[in-house]
């Protein structure tokens, strides 16, 4: 007999996995909150030129003169790129501890009473940071151009840079890819936060969380989705 | 009915297992799954061949001694534990493969019976109330609103049976601590100790090697009892307020 672990003293709530798992749902609706703005703001490209890039100005001088010149945005990048260490670190521990907890595998297992969405989790996630690496490369860190070869200043106004870059089919399937992923991962994400926050005492709050995920799913994912479809479409140039 | 079985032997907890192929015959519709593994049993036997090693006790569906992952669901495909699992759920001819439950946390002793005391050292961190003992007091003494007596009784209802980590992909037992977490925090005589309780318990699960919980639901349809799955909103909330107290 392998020997068993004894019965613990001294356990401390914040070590836990339930807190773990309390950082990752927070971070994640942190992300949930900035998704919703973000998409809202693309969708000023429907309002043409002038307008996309007056917004994308005004985020800039929002808050002044209590805030420095980009000051309202630094702090969000510094709240989100935080929220983002926290959010995978707890996803790398607790998928670690997921595989020590079964380290031999079933011959047979089904798992159909789950939904797609939650087994999409991980590598969902590992997607989503891979495509958010390239699309902060893509539109704010080097703005590439994709279209034009052009790097930072010369790749175009915020406006042109995102015409010129959903002009390329293969980057647009690429987004609309990552908005599929990202619509998964709002699915069982947000039901999941609420679980976990403690907020889905009955099934009735269960169903209403689920709801929202749901909802959250088709509203960002779709919003996102209009302005690279409209684009290749011609009615965006 | 004939059956075409692939069970899981393993000589003894550090041996390699596998996979065995055994057929039986003339199969009864009305056996329980237990009472045709005895037939296969008396069968080796008769053989001269080391029968499977399988736990049962009360054999209706209330000790949550039995266990088993049938065709890769726990305790088959009804809900139900797999001693009140009956052969009519399946068809002649069918191939039936059979594993114990599988997770670091409960180690195999033999073929498919597995050790599942980490519930039970899950259970001496605060799955109890503590109270003199002497004298019952009065029925009445200490009120239970109707709806919060009907769910601690509905959650109490949790055999520990371990099909909940059986059936979760993380390995993880929050279904069962939410279960004795909601049913003794649902009560007062539960109240004095519920900080102490969740976080002790928590503890212990995390040190047993049981995963965490991704809200899938995998637990709760398997769940012979039918643990809602709102029982882990529960346990999360009283980490919470755990966290709040600074426990």
């Amino acid at each position: 007999m392998t020997t068993r672990p004894a019965l613990v003293k001294g356990s401390r709530a914040v070590r836990s996995t339930i807190a773990l798992k309390m950082l990752m749902a927070v971070s994640g609706l942190i992300f949930v909150g900035y998704v919703l703005a973000h998409m809202y703001g693309n969708l000023k490209a429907f309002s043409g030129q002038e307008a996309f890039n007056d917004y994308a100005h005004h985020l800039r001088e929002l808050g002044e003169p209590l805030l420095p010149h980009e000051g309202f945005l630094w702090i969000a990048r510094v709240v989100l790129l935080l929220s983002l260490f926290v959010h995978v670190f707890c996803a790398i521990a607790l998928w670690r501890r997921a595989g020590r907890a079964r380290t031999t595998k079933y011959v047979v297992k089904k798992n159909k009473h789950s939904s797609f969405s939650s087994h999409w989790m991980r590598w969902g996630g590992i997607t989503l940071l891979l495509f958010i690496i390239w699309h902060l490369l893509n539109f704010t860190v080097g703005r590439i151009n994709v279209n034009t070869g052009e790097t930072g200043d010369a790749a175009g106004d915020p406006y042109t840079l995102m015409v010129q870059s959903f002009e390329v089919p293969w980057l647009t399937v690429i987004y609309l890819l990552a908005m599929v992923a990202l619509a998964l991962h709002l699915h069982h994400g947000t039901w999941s936060a609420a679980q976990t926050l403690g907020l889905t005492n009955n099934a009735t709050s269960r169903r209403n969380a689920k709801a929202i995920g749901t909802i959250l799913a088709v509203v960002v994912a779709g919003g996102f989705s209009l302005v690279p479809i409209f684009v290749l479409a011609g009615v965006i140039d | 009915m004939k059956l075409n079985l692939k069970i899981w032997r393993q000589e003894n907890a550090t041996a390699p297992g596998g996979i065995h192929t055994y057929e039986l015959d003339d199969v009864s519709e009305d056996m329980s799954f237990l009472e045709m593994l005895d037939v296969l049993n008396e069968q080796l036997n008769a053989e001269g061949e080391e029968p499977i090693a399988f736990d049962s006790d009360c054999r209706e569906g209330i000790c949550g001694q039995c266990s088993l992952m049938i065709d890769g669901e726990a305790h088959g495909p009804e809900v139900t534990t797999t001693c009140q699992l009956h052969m009519r759920s399946f068809r002649d001819g069918d191939s039936i493969t059979i594993e114990p439950w599988r997770a670091d946390a409960f180690p195999i002793v033999k073929d498919l019976v597995v050790d599942r005391s980490a519930f039970d050292r899950i259970i001496q961190q605060g799955g109890y109330i503590s109270v003199n003992t002497g004298a019952a007091p009065d029925a009445h003494a200490t009120p239970v609103p109707k709806d919060k007596a009907n769910r601690a009784f509905d959650v109490a209802t949790c055999i520990g049976c371990g099909a909940c980590v059986a059936a979760c992909p993380n390995g993880s037992a929050s279904l069962f601590l939410g279960a004795k977490i909601t049913h003794l925090g649902e009560l007062p005589q539960g109240q004095a100790e519920r900080d102490t309780r969740v976080v002790n318990m928590i503890g212990q699960h995390d040190a047993e090697g049981f995963g965490g919980c991704t809200n899938i639901g995998e637990c709760t349809a398997a769940c012979p009892k039918e643990i809602p799955l709102d029982v882990i909103s529960r346990l999360n909330w009283d980490l919470h307020a755990a966290l709040r107290h600074g426990k």
